[in-house]
């Protein structure tokens, strides 16, 4: 008696459910061994922001004066810093601030992207010609001068980060959607909808918003991954979070003064910045294969 | 007698690796050309025969692979020569032209370069000695001006001059075989008929062995001495052309006959028998016969595997039951009566579309040197002055061949195309030009089938989503009944009501296609425009969907507009023909007069040039001179004259022809040459004897 039969209600649906799909992608990913070890350093990651408090042994400020500038060892797993400050704990509890701001700005920066690059695409005309030449002037500039530029001009918090993560990524994003948008739209199901009289907003979400699903999805991966880069270097240049946040940008930033008395200050959170952007990037790596694969199917 | 056939192919099974097992692509198949013949390989998408000929010549891709037979090329034994050896035969021995000659010639050499590589492969001859062999072979595949067309590149030139060329380049090197791919498959009929008559002539010099591929059966009755009928990686059927179709043999032969409508037939005449289901895709065929479960007498013993019965000298059947049809014990070809006349057609009411001097133009964007140089802003003038009338519960058919405007002119009709000037009246009252300016009713009251079932559904939403969309947004259901409506109309299309849960990826081309009439019908609308609705579907299925949609029709009784390149097909369907040529309508006829002269001269040329499928008819066709003329440059008079092949003088390129009426047969005529000249000079188009009314 080995077979349940709940599977078999689930076969002969006609649809696979939400849940079969997701199992469907999560095997996928790890089908490749690239794509697995990145999809598990993205889980890790997302797991220390979530659970950093009940891992960390020690508080994100708190300061061990008489125990500054000890190397690695078992009590300080990445050891202490000039002020002597766990960095193991700094290391784990920094995450939760950084994910967080990238994945929020990421996000509101796809939403957006999304908007635009639909009504872009579908209604084109003066609404598009005057749009994409503002997002291209945008683009225009490197992304971390556009956001030194933003954050002077709207003022440093996590606020402004955000801020800044929404209008740099928002052409990009869009302009991703818009080509997608141009493609789908002269399809005879889109062209159906527009004479059986649909309303804009379902012939550009219901209609064609799921054919740009799987593109945008691979694009909002790689975002995050940049995005995760842009809050790191932010801090690392000063701007933005101000010390004594424990995020790993200015983590390397105060450890690099004394590089040479606590090199393991410097070098920890330097390599938690890698390998996350690393791990990310690897996923969406996967998710582009995994989608292409079924583009042909 | 072996040294005698220039192919002999025996128990070839040819196979794709895939998931980690081997598909039979090409099952058991043996077969034998002789030099000078002509042999016909015909087939459906996906039945194999692609697959046959290029392992007949052992060029098959990575993930195929022959699994056993033997295949002899004149003396030479094809399965025991060495990668280099082969290398040697290919070109020499064996020539192939592909179906699309586009991707075959390189977009980058001049074509008379690329003739001269095939012509002088080893560099025998003295580069002038090849260079004139080029142009004498430029020649002989009728290419006009050969010296310019060796210095084109191939974008430059037509579809229908680069078939001919690559014909000239296989048949340069003299080969012992000519393998031919589907080779006009798409080219207009009236390219089609050049090529073919060359292909005739040709192949009458050369005394090679050619294997001629197709899915038109109307081509392989006028060229071929010998046919094959492949279904499901099969050879199901092989017979001598003649015998082949005054006596099929295989239910599944017999089938493809009936399915197409011939030239002549009407709706009123004959009813299409359609093979239900669908062809089997690669390694799904059914043990035993492989066309068992479509089959209409398929009895008990057609669960075992049909061996290859010889019948008589020089014919096979892969059918158990051919004795049966032999005597005539079983009759496979049911005729049966078309559906009687219906009100269709009636004159009286108030036209229900009714288009007055529309023209739909697409301006060209002018470079900046032309701005600055104050040219003339250019446009492609798609349309010209179209009157068209459908009156209510007809059927108009719209016929023209590929850039004649017949897509653009039911998008504009539609309102998926801005118009450029005239007017169009949808029962009377005019249409709002853009289409947002039209109201849900005036939308309701039209809907349209697009070409191509890839893109015709939502593939994200499921099939019970996109056709309650029209019931409840134009047709003003609630949610409840048009889920009990969706039902309905499943079930109006012939699909089961589960289709409501599944998604497009998980239907045919033909299922699609009903899921899109069904679309379409669901609000019922008033007016329907059917673009080439079957044109991209198999063979076998297109006659299910024109079944499906005379019914819809002659139940719901809506006015119809079915556009198509197939003169056969809209003859079949139609109430009224319309012959649109560049963008404006040559002939409006009614279908039970369209081989009586007068014929306007361009319907003369297409009627004359569809290729019948009854080897009995040796048809004369006319060949049109040169290409269809640019729209964007229309000539001017009459649009035709360029090409016309009774062309007057002066006064046809000069003024616009009137719109002559024939008293007898009611045909309107767009043309100068007066109806009784046209009387005189044109004979009785031949049809099938089995389609004369």
């Amino acid at each position: 008696m080995t077979s349940f039969p709940e599977t078999n209600s689930i076969e002969t649906g006609a649809a696979p459910s939400r849940w079969r799909r997701l199992s469907l992608v999560v095997r996928k990913l790890y089908s490749k061994p690239v794509t697995a070890i990145g999809t598990t350093i993205t889980v890790i990651f997302i797991l220390i922001a979530i659970f950093g408090p009940l891992i960390a042994p020690y508080g994100e400020n708190e300061i061990l004066a008489s125990e500054a500038r000890q190397p690695p060892s078992i009590d300080h797993w990445f050891g202490t810093d000039n002020l002597g400050r766990d960095v193991f704990s700094r290391v784990v509890l920094g995450a939760r601030e950084i994910l967080v701001l990238a994945g929020v700005g990421t996000i509101l920066a796809v939403i957006s992207g999304t908007i635009f690059g639909l009504l872009t695409g579908y209604r084109g005309g003066w609404f598009d010609e005057i749009t994409m030449r503002t997002f291209d002037s945008l683009l225009a500039l490197p992304a971390l001068l556009l956001a030194l530029l933003l954050l002077g001009t709207v003022g440093q918090s996590k606020y402004s980060i955000l801020i800044v993560i929404i209008i740099v990524y928002t052409p990009i994003v869009a302009r991703v959607v818009r080509s997608v948008v141009l493609a789908i739209k002269p399809q005879g199901f889109v062209e159906a909808a527009r004479l059986g009289g649909e309303s804009q907003s379902r012939i550009l979400f219901r209609e064609i918003l799921p054919s740009v699903l799987p593109t945008l999805s691979v694009e909002s991966a790689l975002r995050f991954s940049y995005a995760i880069f842009l809050v790191a270097s932010l801090g690392f240049l000063g701007v933005g979070v101000q010390p004594p946040s424990p995020n790993w940008g200015l983590m390397v930033k105060e450890a690099r003064v004394y590089a040479g008395l606590v090199p393991w200050a410097l070098f920890f959170p330097a390599l938690a910045i890698s390998l996350v952007v690393i791990g990310v990037n690897l996923m969406a790596d996967g998710v582009k294969r995994i989608i292409g694969s079924q583009g042909q199917g | 007698m072996t040294n005698s056939s220039v192919l002999d192919i025996r128990d070839l099974t040819v196979a794709y690796h895939q998931d980690g097992q081997w598909l039979n692509a090409v099952h058991d198949v043996s077969l034998k050309i002789h030099a000078g013949e002509t042999y016909g390989l015909v087939g459906e998408s996906g039945s194999g025969k692609t697959t046959l000929v290029l392992a007949a010549m052992r060029y098959l891709g990575s993930g195929g692979s022959i699994r056993s037979g033997e295949i002899h090329l004149g003396d030479i034994d094809l399965m025991s020569l060495t990668e280099e050896e082969l290398r040697q035969v290919w070109g020499r021995k064996i020539a192939f032209v592909p179906q699309n000659p586009q991707s075959s010639l390189n977009p980058s050499l001049r074509v008379g370069e690329q003739l001269v590589e095939s012509i002088n492969p080893q560099g025998e001859l003295s580069p002038r000695e090849a260079e004139k062999q080029a142009l004498e072979w430029c020649a002989k595949v009728n290419l006009p001006d050969p010296e310019r067309m060796a210095e084109s590149y191939p974008h430059q030139i037509s579809g229908g001059m680069q078939q001919r060329l690559l014909i000239a380049m296989a048949l340069s090197t003299d080969p012992d075989l000519l393998i031919l791919d589907e080779p006009t498959t798409n080219l207009d009929v009236t390219t089609q008929v050049v090529i073919l008559d060359l292909l005739n002539d040709l192949i009458r010099e050369n005394e090679a062995g050619v294997l001629y591929v197709t899915h038109n059966l109307g081509v392989i009755a006028q060229i071929c001495d010998r046919v094959g009928v492949m279904y499901a990686s099969e050879v199901v059927e092989e017979a001598p052309t003649h015998n082949l179709f005054s006596q099929p043999l295989h239910p599944y032969t017999q089938g493809l006959i009936d399915s197409i409508p011939q030239l002549g037939d009407t709706r009123e005449s004959i009813q299409l028998r359609a093979i239900s289901g669908q062809i089997p895709s690669i390694g799904k065929s059914p043990s035993g016969c492989v066309f068992r479960d479509r089959c209409p007498v398929a009895i008990e013993i057609c669960s075992t595997r049909p061996p290859l019965y010889q019948v008589g000298e020089s014919r096979t059947s892969r059918c158990h039951r051919w004795e049966e049809i032999v005597n005539s014990e079983i009759d496979i070809h049911q005729p049966s009566p078309g559906r009687k006349p219906t009100q269709s057609g009636d004159q009286d009411g108030p036209l229900t579309l009714e288009t007055n001097d529309l023209s739909i133009h697409f301006p060209i964007r002018r470079s900046l040197n032309e701005v600055f140089s104050r040219q003339p802003s250019k446009s492609v003038k798609a349309v010209n002055q179209v009157d068209l009338g459908i009156s209510p519960a007809s059927t108009v058919g719209l016929v023209g061949e590929s850039g004649s405007g017949k897509t653009t002119l039911a998008r504009g009709i539609m309102g998926l195309e801005k118009k450029s000037d005239g007017s169009i009246e949808l029962l009377q009252i005019p249409l709002p030009e853009k289409l947002f300016q039209r109201d849900l009713e005036t939308l309701r009251l039209m809907q349209i089938v697009f070409q191509n079932p890839h893109e015709a559904l939502n593939p994200y939403l499921p099939i019970g989503e996109t056709l309650q969309r029209p019931l409840i947004r134009l047709a003003g259901l609630s949610n409840e009944e048009a889920d009990i409506k969706v039902r309905e109309l499943l079930e109006l299309v012939r699909l089961s009501a589960d289709y409501a849960g599944r998604l497009p990826s998980q239907l045919s081309g033909g299922e699609i296609q009903r899921v899109a009439l069904a679309r379409a019908f669901a609000a019922n609308p008033e007016l329907l425009i059917l673009d080439e609705p079957i044109s991209s579907l198999d063979v076998s299925v297109q006659a299910a969907i024109l079944n499906l949609v005379n019914e819809l029709q002659s139940d719901h009784h809506n006015s119809m507009l079915f556009i198509s390149h197939d003169l056969s097909i809209v003859g079949y369907l139609a109430d009224q023909i319309v012959v649109i040529y560049l963008g404006s309508l040559m002939e409006i006829t009614g279908p039970e007069v369209l081989f009586q002269p007068p014929h306007h001269p361009y319907t003369e040329a297409l009627l004359s040039a569809i290729p019948q499928a009854d080897p009995n008819i040796k048809s004369s066709p006319i060949h049109l001179a040169g290409e269809i003329p640019n729209p964007a440059d229309l000539p001017s008079g009459c649009p035709f004259h360029t090409r016309c092949p009774r062309y007057l003088g002066e006064i046809c390129a000069t003024t616009t022809p009137p719109w002559q009426v024939d008293q007898k047969t009611g045909k309107r005529i767009f043309c100068h040459i007066p109806l009784e000249e046209l009387v005189a000079n044109q004979i009785q188009i031949d049809i099938s004897s089995a389609a004369k009314p």
